[in-house]
């Protein structure tokens, strides 16, 4: 694939000398119009095995994780969960295209992604358990807290890649939103800092269709969310987000074009949420079963087993290996979240400032007495 | 202070090529107020970044730096234009260090000229120092001397915490010489800037100069006050503040902000829970009216002025 060339520069005729002409000719910022596909096409083959084989084991114990997670919301053992159900392969693809010195940027339904990732599968649920707010060490895992306000994190990969590209590492961040994110300022502030500074960033719009109840119709009127790109002079690319060796395709050119200075990329993944947006939603409500059935049909799992087969790479040993993979995390999970949390309320005032200020050690100083009475009273 | 401000900012950036700075116009122009001057030609423009024009992703790629380990130093040009940046400020700069249980502190320096009585047009004057002060995980520290703004700046910039530093702009071009050699105390503690007995006057940032000269007037007319200047919101300095008013019984809270829910209401509850038996006479507050802030020709009836602060004084129930 050809890397774009975004800084090529065209003249247009009828503009006025200096800061008033385009920088930048838009024609080669814009996305092709047809999401690329690698699934079912000739261009599969070219796919090194082992990774086509990766992908597929993650895709298959991801969805495991998914489904697990949700019960577990039903048993009111988790506070709530978001899942990406439909949506693995944006988020196994995501982490996979990334290097180990490279920055994750996850917002709140990307938890998979944090997985996939290589943090803990029970650490990344903190939470959404409600334990604690990040259960794992992002600094450790170059990966950020999940975000819950939306796009706020874009631009802190923004600024982190900066600073990477200041110090000299070749370290590249990866922002992950959905469509709804994109209607935020804080999404298009950052996607013009980033080529403002020519950050080695990418941001992946996972494209599930609604937010929360909001259909994309009415949450943006351009053409994709993938043009978006081309008013802040980076380029967009559009992807088949069901295509798992598709969207690692097109993640990892632009990861490597950002590691190689050529700036920031916004990818636009098209995928379906077949859950609802929560185990509090209720989805029928603003979508009707015939759409849900149809994205079935192109299940990101389903259309990698085809191809897979078909091209001989995926045998019945892996789908079991997966299969048992994907059986015993779920135990895993369910072993953990079946017994209670032990947490330390003294915990609460631990890392609120370096140093804690004389108002929090009196207010600790009132927990800790409020502890000892409740002690008291049990005894 | 504004070259006191300079000079924190330029010998910061000479001890610790982590400290960067950047806002809009920093670079070329040295910032609105000229903060910044010469330090883009100084250190570069990576290290004196003129940034696009908005304020959420200005502070947003500070968080992303400091995550980094850089130290970053963003200045918002004007108090009512930090308000874009509040959801960073809020949910991000503020809470990254719970959020992550001590993991990724945020050593950010967020500098806001802040308050009126340049004669700004609106959206130029606003003294916001109660909505900062009421978010947990930020300090926030105003500077009243010209000492402090060189001292309590590389303290900010030195703290591994966020910081919100407000600058009180009508001090910026103040005569008083910046002298290095000046001791400062450390952030978190409030320094008594005038002794007395009658009553004391608790205050900070742009209303220390008002609050001394109400004590000048004060002492023609006979009575003596004291000034406490706080230095610190965040963390509150409740040791000294209850020391000073034990001793003398009588106290008024001046800011500029409006009054209701503002940092006065906090500080004279404070004062009310911890004095209740040394007090004399209830705690008062002279502080703005509950107001948007006025077009800047009826400003000087919205600022807390001498009179207002002596009339308070004298409400304080006199026994002589």
């Amino acid at each position: 694939m050809t890397v774009l060339d975004h800084r090529h520069h065209t003249a247009l005729p009828g503009w006025l000398p200096g800061a008033t002409a385009p920088r930048t000719d838009p024609a080669p910022l814009l996305p092709d119009p047809a999401p690329v596909r690698v699934l079912g096409t000739p261009a599969l083959e070219k796919y090194d095995p082992a990774l086509l084989r990766e992908l597929y084991r993650r895709l298959v114990v991801g969805r495991r994780y998914n489904q697990q997670a949700t019960t577990l919301t039903k048993q009111g053992r988790l506070a709530v969960y978001p899942a990406s159900t439909g949506q693995e392969a944006c988020q196994v693809a995501a982490a996979l295209a990334l290097g180990a010195q490279d920055w994750l940027f996850p917002s709140y339904r990307d938890t998979l992604a944090v997985v996939s990732r290589g943090i803990d599968p029970l650490e990344a649920l903190t939470l959404l358990r409600g334990n604690a707010h990040t259960g794992y060490d992002p600094r450790a895992g170059r990966t950020a807290p999940l975000c819950t306000p939306l796009a706020t994190q874009a631009p802190h990969a923004v600024g982190l890649a900066h600073a990477a590209r200041l110090s000299g590492d070749p370290v590249v961040a990866l922002a992950l939103l959905g469509d709804g994110g994109t209607s935020e300022g804080d999404f298009h502030e950052a996607l013009n800092f980033a080529a403002v500074l020519q950050a080695p960033v990418v941001f992946l719009v996972q494209n599930n269709g609604y937010a929360i109840s909001v259909p994309l119709s009415a949450q943006s009127a351009a053409p994709t969310l993938a043009h978006k790109a081309v008013g802040y002079g980076m380029p967009g690319r559009l992807v088949d987000g069901n295509d798992a060796p598709a969207v690692h395709s097109v993640l990892a050119e632009a990861v490597e074009r950002a590691r190689t200075g050529g700036g920031p990329t916004l990818v636009e993944a098209l995928t379906y949420r077949v859950e609802a947006h929560t185990n509090a939603d209720d989805a029928t409500r603003y979508r009707n079963e015939a759409e849900v059935a149809a994205w079935r049909e192109r299940d990101p799992i389903l259309l990698m087993e085809r191809s897979l087969r078909e091209l001989g790479v995926l045998d019945d040993a892996l789908v079991q290996e997966a299969a048992e993979e994907a059986e015993a995390l779920a135990a895993r999970m369910r072993a953990e979240f079946h017994a209670e949390p032990e947490l330390d309320p003294m915990s609460l005032f631990a890392h609120v400032y370096a140093e804690p200020t004389p108002q929090l050690r009196e207010q600790a100083a009132q927990l800790a007495e409020e502890l000892a009475a409740e002690a008291e009273v049990q005894h | 202070m504004a070259q006191a401000l300079n000079s924190a900012l330029r010998d910061a950036m000479r001890e610790d090529p982590a400290v960067h700075v950047l806002g809009e116009d920093v670079g070329a122009l040295g910032g609105v107020f000229r903060i910044t001057d010469g330090l883009a030609a100084e250190f570069g423009q990576d290290r004196c970044l003129d940034t696009p024009l908005a304020e959420a992703g200005i502070l947003g790629t500070a968080v992303g730096m400091a995550m980094y380990g850089l130290r970053p130093v963003v200045e918002m040009q004007f108090d009512a234009f930090a308000y874009p940046a509040l959801e960073q400020l809020f949910s991000h700069v503020a809470k990254m260090r719970n959020r992550t249980a001590g993991r990724l502190p945020l050593p950010i320096t967020v500098r806001i000229p802040y308050g009126g009585g340049i004669g700004g047009v609106e959206h130029h004057s606003d003294a916001s120092e109660a909505y900062y002060a009421a978010t947990p995980g930020l300090h926030v520290v105003t500077p009243a001397t010209v000492a402090d703004a060189y001292g309590l700046l590389r303290a900010s910039i030195a703290s591994d915490d966020p910081v919100v530093f407000l600058e009180p702009k009508r001090m910026y071009w103040g005569k008083a010489e910046f002298d290095p050699a000046v001791p400062v105390e450390p952030v978190g503690r409030a320094v008594l800037r005038r002794t007395g007995t009658s009553a004391v006057l608790i205050t900070y940032g742009p209303s220390l100069p008002v609050c001394l000269e109400a004590a000048e007037v004060a002492k023609a007319e006979g009575r003596d006050l004291a000034v406490l200047d706080l230095r610190s919101l965040v963390p509150f300095d409740d040791e000294t503040v209850c020391r000073v008013v034990r001793s003398i019984g009588r106290a008024v809270v001046v800011h500029e902000a409006g009054g209701f829910g503002g940092t006065g209401a906090e500080i004279a509850a404070r004062v009310t829970e911890r004095c209740f038996h040394h007090l004399a006479a209830p705690v008062l507050r002279v502080t703005g009216f509950d107001i948007p802030y006025p077009p800047p020709m009826l400003e000087h009836h919205h600022l807390p002025g001498v009179d207002r602060i002596l009339d308070a004084v004298a409400r304080l129930q006199w026994e002589d």
